[in-house]
């Protein structure tokens, strides 16, 4: 599976950032950075969870 | 295992429902049911880009045709729910009587009015779609003099968008300082200091005597004497949870639809969001948030609970957490702050718009807030999230102010 994200509608909320830090990190300079686009399947619950939580709705899977 | 599910309240919280019973395998029939016209939408751009005219009413939608399609979900508009009786298991739906057997108590909270208000004309509360329109139609007529009554963080949000779209805004709040009771004075300043520097008008520590105008608002007289001019008032003085279609419900309504630990208020049913009061275990006491954060996790959280056992069913206990924006400041709470709490600055660079401070109590870490520091926000939440200590917060801080 791939991270996409949609950085014209992402407002660096973090909220991703702290359910799996290990893909997303939202840095000092306030932009979102994908550190893993394609994480390993056992990472998709987190990943599925910072889909729905983010608030601009930014994020998707491709698979 | 029910046949048919019915979720009363088609906003964020009823439609994060529906989507969690069809993840877990849910296969009955589920009912959404809201009582506005419009299909389930998205509130928070209401009050910032929504309401600054950038954005078409369609792309707040929660929900597709094909997403409802995907869904199987039953859904009807205009569809107010006026009766609940619990031993029946019954529903009264525009005066028809309807059953099911398993039910989301999902109806939100409506916008506190002022009262003997509602036959002038330019007086609006915000909360729907219609309300933002209605704002927004009348902020670009003309040049009008707006008032918001309340300085709040909904409050806050349409005095930045009013004054972003140049408009003269002047903002009326009771406290000393604007949302002073929930992040402490001292926050609660850098928050007015910014709206201010960028044109808002604050009327600080006095409330509203009055509003003048027979059929069309012409101002707002406050309690020292003063007479504030307005076109448009906008009141954002807190929300009201729609608990009244319940009272003969048999349920115990205090201030939201008491739940327990898990979100069930009693067999078979739950409610979830702004409506809902439900026992905390991390706090040790019984709290409503109006968050959209929660909104969309508690609406989650309390469907999953129809297809659990009392063994199987967990807690519900998140660090609450929102955020608002105002000019281009994000600013973002998370935990529960008290303006009684110990308080401590990490970062304060006004050049930057940048501030985080952090609250605690009884030796632990209860909250943060961040403007423009988002990244703050999650680390101290991870930390209150592993219930970290006041000082293990504070020796955390010294690493990254």
């Amino acid at each position: 599976m791939r991270v996409v994200v949609d950085f014209d509608l992402c407002e660096s909320n973090a909220i991703c950032m702290q359910i799996a830090p290990d893909i997303f990190e939202v840095r000092d300079d306030d932009f979102l950075y994908v550190l893993d686009e394609t994480p390993s399947e056992d990472r998709r619950s987190n990943l599925e969870e910072s889909v729905q939580r983010c608030p601009k709705q930014a994020i998707s899977i491709e698979e | 295992m029910h046949s048919s599910i019915t979720i009363v309240g088609a906003s964020l919280a009823g439609v994060r429902a529906a989507e969690a019973l069809r993840t877990e395998g849910f296969k009955g029939n589920i009912k959404l049911l809201g009582d506005e016209p419009h299909i389930a939408y998205d509130r928070p751009p209401l009050s910032k880009s929504f309401l600054e005219g950038e954005m078409a009413s369609e792309k707040l939608s929660l929900l597709t045709t094909e997403k409802i399609n995907e869904l199987k979900l039953e859904i009807r508009t205009d569809s107010k729910v006026s009766n609940l009786d619990i031993e029946t298991q019954t529903l009264e739906v525009k005066g028809e009587v309807e059953e099911f057997d398993a039910l989301i108590i999902a109806t939100g909270a409506r916008a506190r009015k002022l009262p003997d208000t509602e036959k002038i004309n330019g007086i609006h509360t915000l909360r729907s779609l219609d309300d933002s329109i209605k704002i927004r139609d009348s902020f670009k007529a003309g040049n009008p003099k707006v008032v918001v009554v309340g300085g709040g963080f909904i409050g806050c949000e349409v005095a930045a968008t009013a004054s972003t779209l140049g408009i003269e805004v002047t903002v009326v709040e009771s406290q000393d300082v604007p949302l002073s009771h929930v992040l402490g004075e001292e926050a609660g300043k850098v928050i007015s200091e910014l709206h201010i520097d960028n044109g808002v008008q604050l009327k600080c520590g006095v409330e509203v005597q009055e509003i003048k105008g027979e059929d069309k608002v012409e101002g707002v007289l406050l309690e020292d004497g003063t007479l504030l001019e307005a076109d448009l008032v906008v009141v954002g003085i807190g929300a009201v949870p729609n608990t009244e279609w319940l009272e003969n419900s048999g349920l115990t309504i205090e201030n939201g639809v008491c739940c327990d630990q898990t979100c069930l208020a009693a067999p078979n049913i739950v409610a979830a969001g702004d409506v809902a009061r439900w026992e905390h275990q991390g706090y040790g006491k019984s709290i409503r948030l109006e968050h959209w954060d929660n909104a969309a996790e508690q609406g989650k959280h309390a469907a999953l609970r129809l297809l659990q056992t009392e063994a199987e069913a967990l807690p519900y206990a998140p660090i609450p957490w929102f955020w608002s924006d105002q000019f281009d400041r994000k600013i973002q709470l998370a935990g529960i702050s008290d303006p009684e709490d110990d308080f401590e600055v990490i970062v304060d660079s006004p050049g930057e718009g940048r501030y985080t401070a952090i609250y605690g109590n009884e030796g632990r870490l209860k909250a943060v807030l961040g403007i423009n520091r988002p990244r703050h926000v999650m680390q101290f939440k991870s930390l209150m999230e592993n219930k970290a200590s006041w000082k293990e917060a504070l020796e955390f801080a010294r690493g990254i102010g």
